[in-house]
């Protein structure tokens, strides 16, 4: 482990100890270039943890009018609707595009053109496509549904195209040496393999897709976000707060769930 | 495949009552959420002439455009950098607090998943516009919240490697008298650095995505050029910015993944 010598230095895995401090001084330089990049300034991060802190009494404690926990109550329905439509949506969209982005059993041209397809879905933040789908189809939970089925076939099919490009070639020689179609040899040679992973895959991107929904509201795709944003812009910090606090809960009990279910069936 | 037997099937009745429920319930959920939203005017049968048009609209990308998208972009890089360091240093004491063997007492312990759970379960936008009115707009602002959200994720996952540490060799650098931080630096440092540096090289490739949208916000990065040229409905030049953002996060995955299998 050490070099010989009388004083132990810890081992590095650069090559000499010399190329170490190169790469750490020229990490060092990229963020100092970095902090003058963005205006970073003592003075201001001070004032601005000072300002967090007042932030933090206006917060707190969360409060909310009866009619405005109704809205909350709401729009976090439309936000939890529109995950569980999507998903759905998403994993019927996602499940050719994988076939067709799994190396193994896709032609290349076909493979090449869906995984750049899942690249771009993976790329883009989902508020991002979401501004584009508003622009689209105008506010409400249909820009929000379309974001969503657009950000799950990205994941989705990355997924479940590794999945498939992991199984077991020998099983589907097995089931085409039976005379079956290229349906049938999809059907019973390569689907069995993959449907346990499936499931998994599919409550992980609800849950997913449940944080998604509460935030693309902030720029009209529906859901509680679009609450979140008013409240900001009114100041109103309590009210904030408690949108903040049904946000976590909700996110937390999917979260639960997915959890429980992907110990169940993997 | 059947067998000789009339009829083979893969599972008995009850689990076959069971997954029939199952897809029942799912499609009862779905159906009632399609029912409970409030879809609007819009058909959702001009929904693919809609996008289509909006994608012939975008074509050919602005090219001319580029110069004026550098600066942002750099900017954006900066934001997702100063981020995630300062991400690493928050998160080594919250992760100490979040593992059960660190962690002094029950009550840093629930504080510990307290902060990984707040800054998880909340998103970096909101979190952006929380710090927007902190530290006023601009990339400073992106900065801290990038920070503030991969807390809780570097603090989980780190945690996690903490807990599954080998507690001898912690106890043999303890035996030599070392201080509590020189316990820290020799006996759970090196256990955890290859881990540590994997999940921080990770968190920054999801961070250069997440700092692209910071703009919308008013906290700085390629988002504040790219809702502008929505927003004026230069579609063109739209293209162009998100082709540049898809070039910058396909370079940095790829970075991304190089890296991660250089320290595994």
């Amino acid at each position: 482990m050490a070099t010989g010598e009388r004083t132990w230095q810890r081992p590095t895995i650069f090559r000499t100890r010399r190329v170490k401090w190169a790469v750490y001084a020229g990490f060092l330089a990229f963020f100092v270039w970095s902090a003058v990049g963005i205006g970073f300034d003592p003075r201001r991060v001070l004032q601005g943890i000072g300002n967090t802190a007042v932030l933090i009494g206006d917060f707190l404690p969360p409060d909310a009018t009866a009619r405005e926990l109704n809205r909350i109550i709401a729009k976090m329905l439309e936000s939890v609707a529109m995950a569980m439509v999507a998903t759905v949506t998403g994993i019927a969209v996602s499940i050719p595009v994988a076939f067709m982005a799994a190396e193994n059993i896709s032609p290349k041209p076909l493979y090449a053109l869906n995984r750049g397809f899942i690249s771009i879905s993976r790329a883009l933040n989902a508020i991002i496509v979401a501004i584009l789908a508003v622009k689209a189809v105008g506010f409400g939970p249909l820009a929000g549904i379309i974001t969503i089925t657009f950000k799950t076939v990205g994941f989705f099919s990355k997924l479940l195209a590794e999945d498939i490009e992991d199984i077991d070639m020998g099983a589907v020689d097995a089931v085409r040496a039976t005379g079956s179609s290229p349906i049938q040899t999809l059907l019973y040679g390569v689907v069995p393999q993959i449907i346990p992973r499936f499931a998994g895959l599919s409550v992980y991107r609800w849950d997913i897709n449940i944080r998604t929904s509460t935030v693309i509201g902030i720029v009209g795709a529906g859901g509680i976000g679009s609450v979140l944003l008013t409240a900001f812009n009114r100041y109103d910090y309590q009210y904030v707060s408690a949108i903040l606090l049904s946000i976590i809960v909700v996110v937390l009990f999917a979260e639960g769930v997915s959890a429980v279910v992907r110990r169940r069936y993997q | 495949m059947s067998a000789e037997q009339p009829s083979w099937q893969r599972f008995d009745r009850r689990r076959r009552i069971g997954r029939f429920l199952a897809v029942l319930a799912v499609a009862v959920v779905v159906v009632a959420s399609w029912q409970f939203m409030d879809i609007g005017v819009v058909d959702p049968d001009t929904v693919p002439r809609e996008i289509a048009d909006l994608l012939t609209r975008m074509y050919p990308p602005d090219v001319a455009y580029t110069p004026q998208i550098i600066g942002p972009l750099i900017e954006t890089i900066h934001i997702a950098a100063l981020g995630t360091v300062g991400a690493l240093v928050l998160s080594i004491p919250v992760a100490l607090l979040a593992a059960e063997n660190t962690t002094p007492n029950a009550a840093t312990f629930w504080l510990g998943k307290l902060i990984v759970t707040v800054s998880r379960s909340v998103n970096t936008i909101i979190w952006a516009l929380i710090f927007v009115v902190a530290f006023g707009s601009g990339p400073l602002a992106g900065a801290v919240a990038i920070a503030f959200r991969s807390v809780g994720f570097l603090g989980k996952l780190l945690g996690e490697e903490i807990e599954e540490i080998d507690f001898g060799q912690l106890e043999a650098v303890r035996a030599t008298g070392a201080s509590s931080l020189q316990l820290l630096l020799y006996g759970i440092l090196p256990q955890v650095k290859p881990a540590l540096i994997g999940l921080v090289i990770y968190r920054w490739d999801i961070n250069i995505r997440d700092s692209t949208v910071l703009g919308f916000v008013g906290a700085g990065g390629i988002g504040v050029q790219l809702f502008q040229s929505v927003n004026a409905f230069a579609w063109q030049s739209t293209a162009m910015i998100l082709l540049i953002i898809l070039g910058v996060v396909v370079v940095t995955e790829g970075l991304s993944a190089y890296t991660r299998g250089l320290v595994r």
